[in-house]
Protein backbone atom coordinates (compact mmCIF):
# COMPACT_ATOMS: atom_id res chain seq x y z
CA UNK A 1 0.00 0.00 0.00
CA UNK A 2 2.70 2.04 1.07
CA UNK A 3 4.85 1.57 -2.02
CA UNK A 4 1.48 1.79 -4.42
CA UNK A 5 0.87 5.57 -2.68
CA UNK A 6 4.55 6.58 -3.22
CA UNK A 7 4.66 5.41 -7.04
CA UNK A 8 1.63 7.47 -7.35
CA UNK A 9 3.28 10.71 -5.66
CA UNK A 10 6.70 10.42 -8.15
CA UNK A 11 3.57 10.17 -10.81
CA UNK A 12 2.30 13.18 -9.88
CA UNK A 13 5.72 14.90 -9.85
CA UNK A 14 6.45 13.78 -13.15
CA UNK A 15 3.53 15.22 -14.92
CA UNK A 16 3.67 18.38 -13.09
CA UNK A 17 7.00 18.25 -14.65
CA UNK A 18 6.15 17.84 -18.07
CA UNK A 19 3.34 20.19 -18.09
CA UNK A 20 4.94 23.17 -16.75
CA UNK A 21 7.45 22.20 -19.54
CA UNK A 22 4.57 22.66 -22.17
CA UNK A 23 3.05 25.27 -20.77
CA UNK A 24 6.75 27.69 -20.67
CA UNK A 25 6.81 26.84 -24.77
CA UNK A 26 3.45 27.99 -24.55
CA UNK A 27 3.86 30.86 -22.62
CA UNK A 28 6.75 32.17 -24.77
CA UNK A 29 4.79 31.71 -28.02
CA UNK A 30 1.68 33.69 -26.94
CA UNK A 31 3.87 36.56 -25.14
CA UNK A 32 5.70 36.33 -28.38
CA UNK A 33 2.33 36.56 -30.70
CA UNK A 34 1.28 39.32 -28.02
CA UNK A 35 3.99 41.36 -28.82
CA UNK A 36 3.91 41.32 -32.15
CA UNK A 37 0.02 41.44 -32.05
CA UNK A 38 -0.41 44.34 -30.04
CA UNK A 39 2.38 46.85 -31.54
CA UNK A 40 1.45 45.19 -35.09
CA UNK A 41 -2.34 45.49 -35.23
CA UNK A 42 -2.56 49.45 -35.06
CA UNK A 43 -0.27 49.25 -38.75
CA UNK A 44 -2.81 47.33 -40.15
CA UNK A 45 -5.58 48.98 -42.55
CA UNK A 46 -6.52 48.23 -46.26
CA UNK A 47 -4.29 50.36 -47.77
CA UNK A 48 -1.41 49.18 -45.67
CA UNK A 49 -2.39 45.74 -47.26
CA UNK A 50 -3.06 47.22 -51.13
CA UNK A 51 -0.76 49.62 -51.72
CA UNK A 52 2.84 50.51 -52.49
CA UNK A 53 5.21 52.10 -49.98
CA UNK A 54 5.68 56.21 -50.44
CA UNK A 55 7.86 58.67 -49.78
CA UNK A 56 10.90 56.69 -48.82
CA UNK A 57 9.20 53.87 -46.52
CA UNK A 58 7.84 56.05 -43.96
CA UNK A 59 4.39 55.55 -45.65
CA UNK A 60 1.92 53.66 -47.44
CA UNK A 61 1.69 49.48 -47.76
CA UNK A 62 3.31 46.46 -48.29
CA UNK A 63 1.69 45.11 -51.10
CA UNK A 64 4.63 44.07 -53.30
CA UNK A 65 6.21 42.33 -50.91
CA UNK A 66 2.86 40.80 -50.23
CA UNK A 67 2.51 39.95 -53.46
CA UNK A 68 6.46 39.25 -53.76
CA UNK A 69 6.65 36.60 -50.84
CA UNK A 70 3.41 34.61 -52.95
CA UNK A 71 5.82 34.64 -55.93
CA UNK A 72 8.60 33.26 -54.86
CA UNK A 73 6.70 30.54 -52.75
CA UNK A 74 4.91 29.55 -55.94
CA UNK A 75 8.27 29.44 -57.59
CA UNK A 76 9.45 27.17 -54.78
CA UNK A 77 6.41 24.50 -54.70
CA UNK A 78 7.02 24.15 -58.14
CA UNK A 79 10.39 23.00 -57.80
CA UNK A 80 10.24 21.55 -54.37
CA UNK A 81 6.84 19.43 -54.24
CA UNK A 82 7.27 17.51 -57.48
CA UNK A 83 10.84 16.51 -57.10
CA UNK A 84 10.69 16.12 -53.36
CA UNK A 85 7.94 13.85 -53.67
CA UNK A 86 9.13 11.56 -56.46
CA UNK A 87 12.74 11.27 -54.53
CA UNK A 88 11.05 10.05 -51.35
CA UNK A 89 8.34 7.63 -53.20
CA UNK A 90 12.07 6.30 -55.08
CA UNK A 91 13.93 6.42 -51.84
CA UNK A 92 11.30 4.53 -50.11
CA UNK A 93 9.16 2.17 -52.62
CA UNK A 94 12.35 1.48 -55.18
CA UNK A 95 15.60 1.70 -54.04
CA UNK A 96 17.05 -1.65 -52.63
CA UNK A 97 18.04 -0.34 -48.91
CA UNK A 98 21.86 -0.45 -49.48
CA UNK A 99 24.80 1.43 -47.52
CA UNK A 100 24.11 3.74 -51.00
CA UNK A 101 20.81 4.81 -50.12
CA UNK A 102 21.43 5.25 -46.30
CA UNK A 103 24.04 7.50 -47.25
CA UNK A 104 21.69 9.51 -49.33
CA UNK A 105 19.76 9.47 -46.71
CA UNK A 106 21.80 10.86 -44.36
CA UNK A 107 22.59 13.46 -46.53
CA UNK A 108 19.47 14.47 -46.56
CA UNK A 109 19.08 14.98 -43.69
CA UNK A 110 21.91 17.14 -42.70
CA UNK A 111 21.46 19.39 -45.97
CA UNK A 112 17.96 20.61 -43.80
CA UNK A 113 20.36 21.79 -40.92
CA UNK A 114 22.64 23.66 -43.75
CA UNK A 115 21.87 27.61 -42.62
CA UNK A 116 19.82 29.01 -44.94
CA UNK A 117 22.76 31.98 -46.05
CA UNK A 118 25.08 29.47 -47.35
CA UNK A 119 21.76 28.11 -49.36
CA UNK A 120 21.53 31.76 -50.32
CA UNK A 121 25.15 32.05 -51.88
CA UNK A 122 24.75 28.31 -53.94
CA UNK A 123 21.55 30.10 -55.08
CA UNK A 124 24.41 33.05 -56.40
CA UNK A 125 26.67 30.78 -58.03
CA UNK A 126 23.65 28.33 -59.42
CA UNK A 127 20.78 30.14 -60.48
CA UNK A 128 22.35 34.23 -60.85
CA UNK A 129 25.68 33.02 -61.89
CA UNK A 130 26.49 29.81 -63.79
CA UNK A 131 22.36 29.34 -65.20
CA UNK A 132 22.26 33.03 -65.78
CA UNK A 133 19.41 33.90 -64.60
CA UNK A 134 20.13 36.55 -62.98
CA UNK A 135 19.05 38.59 -59.53
CA UNK A 136 15.36 37.58 -60.06
CA UNK A 137 12.41 36.17 -58.71
CA UNK A 138 13.44 32.93 -60.49
CA UNK A 139 16.38 32.66 -59.01
CA UNK A 140 15.25 33.43 -55.03
CA UNK A 141 12.52 31.27 -55.87
CA UNK A 142 14.89 28.38 -56.94
CA UNK A 143 17.33 28.89 -53.81
CA UNK A 144 14.06 28.73 -51.48
CA UNK A 145 12.84 25.79 -53.68
CA UNK A 146 16.37 24.01 -52.98
CA UNK A 147 16.24 24.62 -49.35
CA UNK A 148 12.67 22.96 -48.96
CA UNK A 149 13.69 20.10 -50.65
CA UNK A 150 15.09 18.20 -48.12
CA UNK A 151 12.29 19.08 -46.08
CA UNK A 152 9.76 17.46 -48.47
CA UNK A 153 11.44 14.88 -48.98
CA UNK A 154 12.03 13.54 -45.33
CA UNK A 155 8.47 14.63 -44.22
CA UNK A 156 7.30 12.32 -47.57
CA UNK A 157 9.49 9.73 -46.32
CA UNK A 158 7.97 9.97 -43.37
CA UNK A 159 4.60 9.81 -44.75
CA UNK A 160 5.45 6.48 -46.60
CA UNK A 161 6.52 4.92 -43.92
CA UNK A 162 3.05 4.96 -41.93
CA UNK A 163 1.35 3.20 -44.59
CA UNK A 164 1.24 -0.50 -43.50
CA UNK A 165 3.34 -3.39 -45.75
CA UNK A 166 -0.13 -5.17 -45.85
CA UNK A 167 -1.93 -2.63 -48.16
CA UNK A 168 1.31 -3.29 -50.65
CA UNK A 169 1.70 -6.91 -50.43
CA UNK A 170 -2.64 -6.99 -50.58
CA UNK A 171 -2.51 -4.98 -54.08
CA UNK A 172 0.58 -6.96 -55.33
CA UNK A 173 -1.22 -10.48 -54.30
CA UNK A 174 -3.82 -9.45 -56.30
CA UNK A 175 -1.77 -8.80 -59.81
CA UNK A 176 -0.93 -4.93 -59.29
CA UNK A 177 2.05 -3.89 -61.06
CA UNK A 178 4.54 -2.40 -58.62
CA UNK A 179 3.13 1.42 -59.99
CA UNK A 180 -0.24 0.80 -59.91
CA UNK A 181 0.20 -0.49 -56.21
CA UNK A 182 1.73 2.59 -55.33
CA UNK A 183 -0.44 5.16 -57.41
CA UNK A 184 -3.41 3.35 -55.99
CA UNK A 185 -3.00 1.73 -52.88
CA UNK A 186 -0.30 3.41 -51.15
CA UNK A 187 0.01 7.28 -52.37
CA UNK A 188 -3.64 8.06 -52.05
CA UNK A 189 -3.10 7.73 -48.12
CA UNK A 190 0.08 8.38 -47.93
CA UNK A 191 -0.70 12.28 -49.75
CA UNK A 192 -1.97 13.83 -46.53
CA UNK A 193 1.37 13.12 -44.62
CA UNK A 194 3.30 14.07 -47.24
CA UNK A 195 1.70 17.90 -48.25
CA UNK A 196 1.78 18.84 -44.20
CA UNK A 197 5.10 18.12 -44.23
CA UNK A 198 5.87 20.33 -47.82
CA UNK A 199 3.81 22.72 -46.61
CA UNK A 200 5.07 22.86 -43.24
CA UNK A 201 8.46 23.28 -45.35
CA UNK A 202 7.24 26.11 -47.69
CA UNK A 203 6.02 28.21 -44.74
CA UNK A 204 9.48 27.91 -43.29
CA UNK A 205 10.77 28.93 -46.89
CA UNK A 206 8.30 31.97 -47.27
CA UNK A 207 9.54 33.22 -43.97
CA UNK A 208 13.39 33.13 -45.05
CA UNK A 209 15.71 36.13 -45.83
CA UNK A 210 19.13 35.00 -46.77
CA UNK A 211 18.27 33.10 -49.59
CA UNK A 212 16.42 35.68 -51.02
CA UNK A 213 18.97 38.43 -50.21
CA UNK A 214 21.32 37.99 -52.74
CA UNK A 215 19.26 36.28 -55.07
CA UNK A 216 16.79 38.46 -56.58
CA UNK A 217 14.79 40.59 -53.31
CA UNK A 218 15.17 44.25 -53.70
CA UNK A 219 15.45 46.67 -51.00
CA UNK A 220 12.80 48.93 -52.79
CA UNK A 221 10.70 48.30 -56.25
CA UNK A 222 8.46 50.97 -58.29
CA UNK A 223 6.25 48.49 -59.75
CA UNK A 224 5.82 44.72 -59.44
CA UNK A 225 7.84 42.02 -60.73
CA UNK A 226 6.21 41.29 -64.59
CA UNK A 227 8.19 38.44 -65.50
CA UNK A 228 10.39 35.62 -63.80
CA UNK A 229 14.02 37.70 -64.75
CA UNK A 230 12.27 40.79 -62.58
CA UNK A 231 13.87 41.91 -58.97
CA UNK A 232 10.97 41.55 -56.42
CA UNK A 233 10.14 42.56 -52.84
CA UNK A 234 9.22 40.17 -50.21
CA UNK A 235 8.26 40.49 -46.58
CA UNK A 236 11.19 39.37 -44.71
CA UNK A 237 13.31 41.35 -46.74
CA UNK A 238 11.02 44.48 -45.93
CA UNK A 239 10.92 43.89 -42.69
CA UNK A 240 14.53 43.44 -41.95
CA UNK A 241 14.84 46.81 -43.84
CA UNK A 242 12.47 48.42 -41.79
CA UNK A 243 13.90 47.15 -38.77
CA UNK A 244 17.56 47.85 -39.28
CA UNK A 245 18.60 49.85 -42.22
CA UNK A 246 15.95 52.14 -42.36
CA UNK A 247 17.14 55.86 -42.25
CA UNK A 248 14.09 57.16 -40.26
CA UNK A 249 14.13 53.75 -37.93
CA UNK A 250 12.38 55.11 -35.40
CA UNK A 251 9.69 56.52 -37.13
CA UNK A 252 9.01 53.19 -39.34
CA UNK A 253 8.78 51.24 -36.50
CA UNK A 254 4.92 49.93 -36.34
CA UNK A 255 5.27 49.99 -40.16
CA UNK A 256 7.17 47.53 -39.02
CA UNK A 257 5.29 45.48 -36.47
CA UNK A 258 2.57 45.87 -38.91
CA UNK A 259 5.11 43.65 -41.72
CA UNK A 260 6.02 41.14 -38.81
CA UNK A 261 2.44 41.24 -38.08
CA UNK A 262 1.32 39.96 -41.98
CA UNK A 263 4.54 37.82 -42.56
CA UNK A 264 3.42 35.84 -38.73
CA UNK A 265 -0.13 35.70 -39.87
CA UNK A 266 0.62 34.21 -43.71
CA UNK A 267 2.97 31.72 -42.20
CA UNK A 268 0.41 30.57 -39.51
CA UNK A 269 -1.70 30.24 -42.02
CA UNK A 270 -0.04 28.10 -44.57
CA UNK A 271 0.10 25.57 -41.40
CA UNK A 272 -3.09 25.96 -40.48
CA UNK A 273 -4.45 25.44 -44.11
CA UNK A 274 -1.94 21.97 -43.71
CA UNK A 275 -3.63 20.57 -40.75
CA UNK A 276 -7.08 21.31 -42.45
CA UNK A 277 -6.14 19.77 -45.70
CA UNK A 278 -4.37 16.66 -43.60
CA UNK A 279 -7.85 16.73 -41.54
CA UNK A 280 -10.43 16.67 -44.46
CA UNK A 281 -8.36 14.07 -46.45
CA UNK A 282 -7.81 11.54 -43.43
CA UNK A 283 -11.65 12.01 -42.67
CA UNK A 284 -12.44 11.49 -46.33
CA UNK A 285 -10.85 7.94 -46.19
CA UNK A 286 -12.81 6.74 -43.17
CA UNK B 1 -3.92 -39.85 -59.49
CA UNK B 2 -5.17 -40.37 -63.45
CA UNK B 3 -8.31 -38.64 -63.56
CA UNK B 4 -8.09 -34.97 -64.32
CA UNK B 5 -9.22 -33.51 -61.24
CA UNK B 6 -6.48 -35.15 -59.75
CA UNK B 7 -3.47 -33.96 -61.42
CA UNK B 8 -0.84 -31.51 -59.77
CA UNK B 9 -1.08 -27.77 -60.66
CA UNK B 10 1.65 -27.12 -58.36
CA UNK B 11 5.08 -28.73 -58.01
CA UNK B 12 7.81 -28.10 -56.13
CA UNK B 13 10.95 -29.86 -56.88
CA UNK B 14 13.78 -29.84 -55.00
CA UNK B 15 13.10 -25.79 -53.73
CA UNK B 16 15.73 -24.32 -51.70
CA UNK B 17 15.21 -20.91 -50.22
CA UNK B 18 17.54 -18.55 -48.74
CA UNK B 19 16.69 -14.96 -46.42
CA UNK B 20 20.94 -13.84 -47.15
CA UNK B 21 22.71 -16.75 -45.96
CA UNK B 22 20.49 -18.32 -43.73
CA UNK B 23 18.80 -21.33 -45.60
CA UNK B 24 14.93 -21.11 -44.73
CA UNK B 25 13.67 -23.89 -47.08
CA UNK B 26 16.06 -27.34 -48.25
CA UNK B 27 14.80 -29.24 -51.15
CA UNK B 28 11.36 -29.21 -50.70
CA UNK B 29 9.13 -31.24 -53.12
CA UNK B 30 5.37 -30.63 -52.77
CA UNK B 31 2.82 -31.46 -55.10
CA UNK B 32 -0.73 -29.20 -54.67
CA UNK B 33 -3.44 -31.08 -56.72
CA UNK B 34 -6.18 -29.32 -58.40
CA UNK B 35 -9.48 -29.59 -56.74
CA UNK B 36 -7.85 -30.23 -53.84
CA UNK B 37 -6.35 -28.37 -50.36
CA UNK B 38 -3.28 -29.22 -49.21
CA UNK B 39 -2.00 -28.22 -45.85
CA UNK B 40 1.47 -27.09 -44.99
CA UNK B 41 2.06 -27.76 -41.06
CA UNK B 42 4.88 -27.39 -38.74
CA UNK B 43 5.97 -25.79 -35.65
CA UNK B 44 6.86 -22.04 -35.96
CA UNK B 45 9.73 -21.07 -38.04
CA UNK B 46 9.41 -24.15 -40.23
CA UNK B 47 9.26 -22.67 -43.12
CA UNK B 48 5.88 -23.30 -43.83
CA UNK B 49 5.28 -19.48 -44.64
CA UNK B 50 8.15 -19.29 -46.63
CA UNK B 51 6.82 -22.01 -48.96
CA UNK B 52 3.46 -20.50 -49.65
CA UNK B 53 5.04 -17.38 -50.61
CA UNK B 54 7.28 -18.88 -52.96
CA UNK B 55 4.25 -20.14 -54.87
CA UNK B 56 3.28 -16.66 -56.16
CA UNK B 57 6.48 -14.91 -55.72
CA UNK B 58 5.68 -12.79 -52.77
CA UNK B 59 8.77 -13.06 -51.76
CA UNK B 60 10.62 -11.35 -54.41
CA UNK B 61 9.84 -8.09 -52.51
CA UNK B 62 12.33 -9.19 -50.04
CA UNK B 63 16.16 -7.75 -50.08
CA UNK B 64 18.86 -10.70 -50.20
CA UNK B 65 15.81 -13.41 -50.86
CA UNK B 66 17.09 -16.54 -53.17
CA UNK B 67 15.03 -19.59 -54.25
CA UNK B 68 16.97 -22.46 -55.98
CA UNK B 69 14.85 -25.09 -57.85
CA UNK B 70 11.97 -25.25 -59.46
CA UNK B 71 8.17 -24.28 -58.86
CA UNK B 72 6.04 -26.08 -61.40
CA UNK B 73 2.52 -24.10 -61.94
CA UNK B 74 0.80 -26.88 -65.06
CA UNK B 75 4.03 -27.68 -66.36
CA UNK B 76 5.52 -23.88 -66.17
CA UNK B 77 8.47 -22.82 -63.78
CA UNK B 78 7.46 -19.35 -62.32
CA UNK B 79 10.79 -18.55 -62.00
CA UNK B 80 11.88 -18.59 -65.46
CA UNK B 81 12.52 -15.55 -66.96
CA UNK B 82 9.68 -15.08 -69.16
CA UNK B 83 7.20 -15.67 -66.51
CA UNK B 84 5.27 -12.17 -65.80
CA UNK B 85 5.27 -12.01 -61.91
CA UNK B 86 2.20 -9.58 -62.19
CA UNK B 87 -0.10 -12.21 -64.45
CA UNK B 88 1.04 -15.11 -61.65
CA UNK B 89 0.05 -13.57 -59.12
CA UNK B 90 -3.34 -12.81 -60.33
CA UNK B 91 -3.56 -16.25 -60.89
CA UNK B 92 -2.40 -17.77 -57.34
CA UNK B 93 -4.39 -15.46 -55.24
CA UNK B 94 -3.60 -15.18 -51.70
CA UNK B 95 -5.00 -14.38 -48.78
CA UNK B 96 -2.60 -13.49 -45.51
CA UNK B 97 -2.39 -14.32 -41.44
CA UNK B 98 -3.92 -10.81 -40.49
CA UNK B 99 -7.15 -9.56 -42.71
CA UNK B 100 -5.87 -6.87 -45.23
CA UNK B 101 -9.17 -4.69 -46.26
CA UNK B 102 -8.07 -1.76 -47.87
CA UNK B 103 -9.35 1.54 -46.18
CA UNK B 104 -11.90 1.76 -48.54
CA UNK B 105 -15.31 0.44 -48.69
CA UNK B 106 -16.24 -2.51 -48.91
CA UNK B 107 -17.51 -2.66 -52.62
CA UNK B 108 -14.27 -0.57 -53.79
CA UNK B 109 -11.85 -3.21 -51.66
CA UNK B 110 -13.33 -5.66 -54.42
CA UNK B 111 -13.39 -3.65 -56.93
CA UNK B 112 -9.75 -2.78 -56.68
CA UNK B 113 -8.58 -5.77 -58.74
CA UNK B 114 -10.89 -5.29 -61.27
CA UNK B 115 -9.98 -1.93 -61.72
CA UNK B 116 -5.86 -2.45 -62.01
CA UNK B 117 -6.67 -5.59 -64.37
CA UNK B 118 -8.29 -3.29 -66.37
CA UNK B 119 -12.34 -3.73 -65.99
CA UNK B 120 -14.13 -0.71 -66.82
CA UNK B 121 -17.33 -1.73 -67.56
CA UNK B 122 -19.36 -0.72 -64.35
CA UNK B 123 -21.95 -2.70 -64.42
CA UNK B 124 -19.24 -5.81 -65.19
CA UNK B 125 -17.38 -4.67 -61.86
CA UNK B 126 -21.04 -4.64 -59.93
CA UNK B 127 -21.80 -8.21 -61.43
CA UNK B 128 -18.20 -9.48 -60.16
CA UNK B 129 -18.56 -7.57 -57.03
CA UNK B 130 -21.48 -9.39 -56.39
CA UNK B 131 -20.58 -12.97 -57.29
CA UNK B 132 -17.60 -12.85 -55.35
CA UNK B 133 -18.94 -11.47 -51.93
CA UNK B 134 -21.41 -14.69 -52.59
CA UNK B 135 -18.24 -16.88 -53.47
CA UNK B 136 -16.99 -15.69 -49.84
CA UNK B 137 -20.51 -16.29 -48.50
CA UNK B 138 -20.39 -12.69 -47.04
CA UNK B 139 -23.21 -10.94 -49.38
CA UNK B 140 -25.77 -11.48 -47.00
CA UNK B 141 -24.56 -10.34 -44.29
CA UNK B 142 -23.14 -6.91 -46.45
CA UNK B 143 -25.20 -6.42 -49.09
CA UNK B 144 -26.99 -3.23 -47.65
CA UNK B 145 -23.78 -1.61 -46.58
CA UNK B 146 -21.30 -1.89 -49.10
CA UNK B 147 -20.34 1.76 -49.67
CA UNK B 148 -19.18 1.11 -45.39
CA UNK B 149 -15.95 1.12 -45.27
CA UNK B 150 -14.17 -2.42 -45.12
CA UNK B 151 -12.82 -1.36 -41.70
CA UNK B 152 -16.08 -1.31 -39.73
CA UNK B 153 -16.32 -5.19 -40.65
CA UNK B 154 -15.73 -7.99 -37.81
CA UNK B 155 -12.07 -9.79 -38.23
CA UNK B 156 -13.74 -12.80 -39.81
CA UNK B 157 -16.07 -10.43 -41.60
CA UNK B 158 -12.87 -8.50 -43.08
CA UNK B 159 -10.96 -11.98 -43.72
CA UNK B 160 -13.57 -13.34 -45.79
CA UNK B 161 -13.80 -9.87 -47.50
CA UNK B 162 -10.21 -10.69 -48.13
CA UNK B 163 -11.23 -13.90 -49.75
CA UNK B 164 -13.71 -12.18 -51.93
CA UNK B 165 -11.26 -9.57 -52.92
CA UNK B 166 -9.33 -12.37 -54.34
CA UNK B 167 -11.86 -14.63 -56.07
CA UNK B 168 -13.06 -11.22 -57.79
CA UNK B 169 -9.50 -11.30 -60.15
CA UNK B 170 -10.21 -15.03 -61.46
CA UNK B 171 -7.50 -16.93 -59.72
CA UNK B 172 -7.34 -20.44 -59.83
CA UNK B 173 -5.19 -21.00 -57.01
CA UNK B 174 -5.58 -20.04 -53.76
CA UNK B 175 -2.91 -19.39 -51.27
CA UNK B 176 -4.07 -19.09 -46.96
CA UNK B 177 -1.16 -18.15 -45.36
CA UNK B 178 -2.79 -19.61 -41.61
CA UNK B 179 -5.82 -17.43 -42.55
CA UNK B 180 -7.34 -17.74 -39.29
CA UNK B 181 -4.66 -17.24 -36.84
CA UNK B 182 -6.54 -13.53 -35.80
CA UNK B 183 -9.56 -14.42 -35.70
CA UNK B 184 -12.09 -15.96 -33.06
CA UNK B 185 -13.71 -19.46 -33.31
CA UNK B 186 -16.52 -19.18 -34.91
CA UNK B 187 -15.54 -17.05 -37.77
CA UNK B 188 -12.70 -19.77 -38.18
CA UNK B 189 -15.36 -22.43 -38.61
CA UNK B 190 -17.10 -20.40 -41.15
CA UNK B 191 -13.98 -19.90 -43.45
CA UNK B 192 -13.43 -23.81 -43.06
CA UNK B 193 -16.57 -24.61 -44.18
CA UNK B 194 -15.41 -21.66 -47.10
CA UNK B 195 -12.45 -23.49 -47.89
CA UNK B 196 -14.15 -26.70 -48.05
CA UNK B 197 -16.64 -25.00 -50.83
CA UNK B 198 -14.13 -23.34 -52.88
CA UNK B 199 -12.17 -26.58 -53.51
CA UNK B 200 -14.59 -27.55 -56.11
CA UNK B 201 -13.25 -25.09 -58.19
CA UNK B 202 -9.80 -24.18 -56.88
CA UNK B 203 -6.40 -25.47 -56.08
CA UNK B 204 -6.11 -24.40 -52.42
CA UNK B 205 -2.96 -24.54 -50.57
CA UNK B 206 -3.33 -23.59 -46.51
CA UNK B 207 -0.29 -22.75 -43.99
CA UNK B 208 -1.49 -23.83 -40.52
CA UNK B 209 -0.35 -23.62 -37.10
CA UNK B 210 -3.79 -25.51 -35.81
CA UNK B 211 -3.80 -29.33 -37.05
CA UNK B 212 -7.25 -30.20 -35.94
CA UNK B 213 -7.96 -27.29 -38.92
CA UNK B 214 -5.51 -29.61 -40.98
CA UNK B 215 -7.18 -32.47 -40.36
CA UNK B 216 -10.57 -30.63 -40.71
CA UNK B 217 -9.89 -28.94 -44.38
CA UNK B 218 -6.98 -30.82 -46.38
CA UNK B 219 -6.72 -33.33 -48.57
CA UNK B 220 -3.07 -33.42 -48.42
CA UNK B 221 -1.30 -32.62 -45.48
CA UNK B 222 2.61 -31.51 -45.67
CA UNK B 223 4.93 -31.65 -42.21
CA UNK B 224 7.85 -29.45 -42.27
CA UNK B 225 10.16 -29.18 -39.62
CA UNK B 226 13.48 -26.65 -39.78
CA UNK B 227 13.11 -25.72 -43.16
CA UNK B 228 12.72 -29.31 -44.47
CA UNK B 229 10.13 -31.55 -45.66
CA UNK B 230 9.57 -34.40 -42.74
CA UNK B 231 6.53 -35.96 -44.51
CA UNK B 232 3.72 -35.45 -47.47
CA UNK B 233 0.96 -37.50 -47.99
CA UNK B 234 -2.93 -38.10 -47.87
CA UNK B 235 -4.23 -36.02 -44.81
CA UNK B 236 -6.03 -39.19 -43.16
CA UNK B 237 -2.24 -41.13 -43.92
CA UNK B 238 -0.58 -38.51 -41.85
CA UNK B 239 -2.69 -38.39 -38.94
CA UNK B 240 -3.58 -41.88 -38.65
CA UNK B 241 -0.76 -43.79 -39.68
CA UNK B 242 2.13 -40.85 -39.96
CA UNK B 243 5.20 -43.03 -40.90
CA UNK B 244 7.82 -41.02 -39.69
CA UNK B 245 8.51 -40.89 -35.78
CA UNK B 246 8.67 -37.25 -36.12
CA UNK B 247 5.11 -36.17 -37.63
CA UNK B 248 3.65 -38.91 -35.07
CA UNK B 249 5.69 -37.03 -32.35
CA UNK B 250 4.18 -33.96 -33.60
CA UNK B 251 0.62 -34.49 -34.44
CA UNK B 252 -0.01 -36.44 -30.74
CA UNK B 253 1.71 -32.93 -29.51
CA UNK B 254 4.98 -34.19 -28.09
CA UNK B 255 6.04 -31.10 -28.98
CA UNK B 256 5.86 -28.08 -31.45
Amino acid sequence: MKRATRKTIVQAFGFLALRTAMFLVLAVLLLFLYDIGSKGHGAISWEFLSQAPRKGMTAGGIFPAIFGTFLVTTISAVLAVPLGMSAAIYLHEYARQTRLTRLIRLSIRNLSGVPSIVYGLFGVILFVNVMRFGTSVLSAGLTLGLMTLPWTITASEEALKTIPNSYREGALALGATKWQMIRTNVLPYAVPGMLTGTVLGLARAAGETAPILFTGAAFFLPSLPTSLGDQFMALPYHLYIMATQHHAILQVRPLAYGTALVLIVLVLGMNMTAVIVRYRLRRKQR
Amino acid sequence: MSSAENRARIQARNLNFFYGTTRALKSVSIDCHDRKVTAIIGPSGCGKSTFIRTLNRMNDVIAGARVEGEILLDGHDINAPDVDVVELRRRVGMVFQKPNPFPKSIYDNIAYGLRINGMKNKRKIEETVEKSLRGAALWDEVKDRLDDNAFALSGGQQQRLCIARSLAVEPEVILFDEPCSAIDPIATAKIEDLIEHLKTAYTVVIVTHNMQQAARVSDYTAFMMLGELIEFDRTDKIFTNPSQKLTEDYITGRFG
